[in-house]
């Protein structure tokens, strides 16, 4: 049990990776960039479908991972191929021999900036899903007016299926992070229309389509099938949002005191320095390319080099966790085959 | 002769029906229009829409179900200023495409 692990990402396929390592036995390493463990989820505050506290899950396995080795603040330097292992130097000097690495680098949010017509960072009623979520949290936030919410707005698709940024794959979580987002909307202000801008809608996963029929039945949430194609303010400071309905074939505006942009997943990064480093392929989609996407996802094409989480796409939390565990499952073997 | 009632022609789409020889044609100098997923943001940002009803996203369906009249009459109010192209997500020159329409539906007389 003396082999080095080295799981590069402190995020919850990195917790969950290193939770089960420990438990088969193993002392894993893990690096994390930043000064908190829990990657993007630590800043997110429910979770879909269930609305299970963010804080929960991100607790829970700092909780059972607490006895790895854990570096915060840290970044790679640089990777080395050694003959059978690799040399991984970090930011603060140390150096690890290993032949065994671990990638859990996860994705990024799409900077909304980029969109220049949806005026992110120019209107103050433009926010993104994630500047939501911390309102959520902490309840502070210039852009968000709590009295006077008369009408919201949600974007879907900001930053995915658009070549125009460069980013044409789905996002996949951001259809139902958009209901979740609606419903807590109307919940905390019931008076409020609340409109979901979409192209299409894809709720794939465990309870989501109930999800989706309760914003609609319970809660009223609008879905308006048709692409925003520019938002501008008007003269009282609220925006005006113009798409087309494509159900009904006519141009939609609409004018809302505040605009949710669900901005998608690109891949960090950081993912792709790591693969830069450890000459790692990049798949066409932008993220780090499996050995095989149906069969072997976990799995790199270089030898003791193993992936987790959105690193390779879009994942969802359960679907995350559970590629952490299978990934956990195969270092253990590939140690045993080592021996 | 008048029976006090008249039949109206059915406005079912019969897909077996549809010639789509010069859809074909058209697909062929423009492979890109397949690749539109109907989101709007043409129409949208279309300065011809709100008076003419002009929608390239109903030309582009109206050709592939045959109703190339309708969508032949939507067209003559594009003025090409291409802010289409500038917004189509799916990066459809749709400018060039409207042209292509054009060039290979008028053939015989539009």
């Amino acid at each position: 049990m003396k082999e080095n692990i080295v799981i590069i990402g402190g995020g919850i396929a990195g917790l969950e990776a290193a939770a089960q390592l420990l438990s088969l036995g193993y002392k894993p390493i893990i690096i994390e960039k930043s000064d908190h463990l829990g990657g993007h989820v630590a800043e997110w505050n429910c979770l879909f479908p269930d609305m299970t506290p963010a804080r929960d899950i991100v607790s829970s396995l700092a909780a059972r991972s607490a006895d790895a080795n854990i570096f915060l603040n840290t970044e790679i330097s640089f990777v080395n191929k050694l003959k059978d292992s690799y040399n991984i130097m970090l930011s603060n000097g140390i150096s690890i021999i290993t032949k065994i690495i671990l990638v859990t680098t996860g994705f990024s949010v799409f900077d909304a900036a980029k969109k220049e017509e949806y005026g992110y960072g120019v209107y103050d009623q433009v926010i993104t899903n994630r500047d939501l979520e911390h309102w959520f949290n902490t309840g502070e936030d210039k852009r968000v007016n709590d009295c006077g919410m008369n009408a919201v707005g949600f974007v879907h698709c900001v930053g995915s299926r658009d070549e125009k940024a460069r980013n044409p794959q789905c996002s996949k979580v951001c259809c139902i992070t958009a209901v979740k987002q609606a419903i807590e909307l109307k919940q905390k202000f019931p008076d409020a229309m609340v409109y979901c801008f979409y192209m299409d809608l894809r709720m794939f996963g465990k309870k989501y389509e109930d999800f989706y029929i309760s914003a609609q039945r319970d809660y009223g949430v609008r879905f308006i099938r048709g692409r925003v194609s520019e938002v501008s303010e008007n003269i009282d400071g609220r925006v005006i949002v113009k798409a087309e309905d494509t159900l009904s074939g006519k141009p939609v505006k609409v004018t809302l005191d505040l605009l949710v942009l669900m901005a998608g997943m690109v891949c960090s990064p950081d993912s792709t320095r790591v693969a830069n480093m450890a000459r790692l392929p990049v798949d066409s989609d932008g993220f780090l390319k499996s050995e095989d996407n149906v069969a072997d996802i976990i799995s790199s094409p270089k030898e003791g080099v193993f992936y987790a989480g959105a690193c390779t796409g879009p994942k969802t939390v359960p679907e995350t966790l559970a590629e952490a565990r299978a990934a956990a499952l195969k270092v253990h073997l590939y140690i045993k085959g080592l021996e | 002769m008048d029976f006090g009632f008249k039949l109206s022609p059915s406005s079912a789409i019969n897909l077996d029906k549809v010639d789509l020889s010069r859809f074909e044609k058209l697909h062929g100098i423009e492979p890109d229009i397949i690749k539109c997923m109907a989101c709007g943001s043409c129409t949208s940002s279309c300065p011809a829409n709100r008076f003419s009803g002009m929608s390239l996203r109903k030309v582009i369906l109206d050709l592939q179900r045959g109703r190339e009249k309708e969508a032949l009459g939507m067209l003559r109010n594009c003025m090409l200023c291409g802010k289409c192209t500038m917004v189509c997500p799916r990066g459809i020159n749709t400018r060039h495409l409207i042209l292509s329409i054009c060039r290979i539906y008028g053939e015989d007389g539009k």
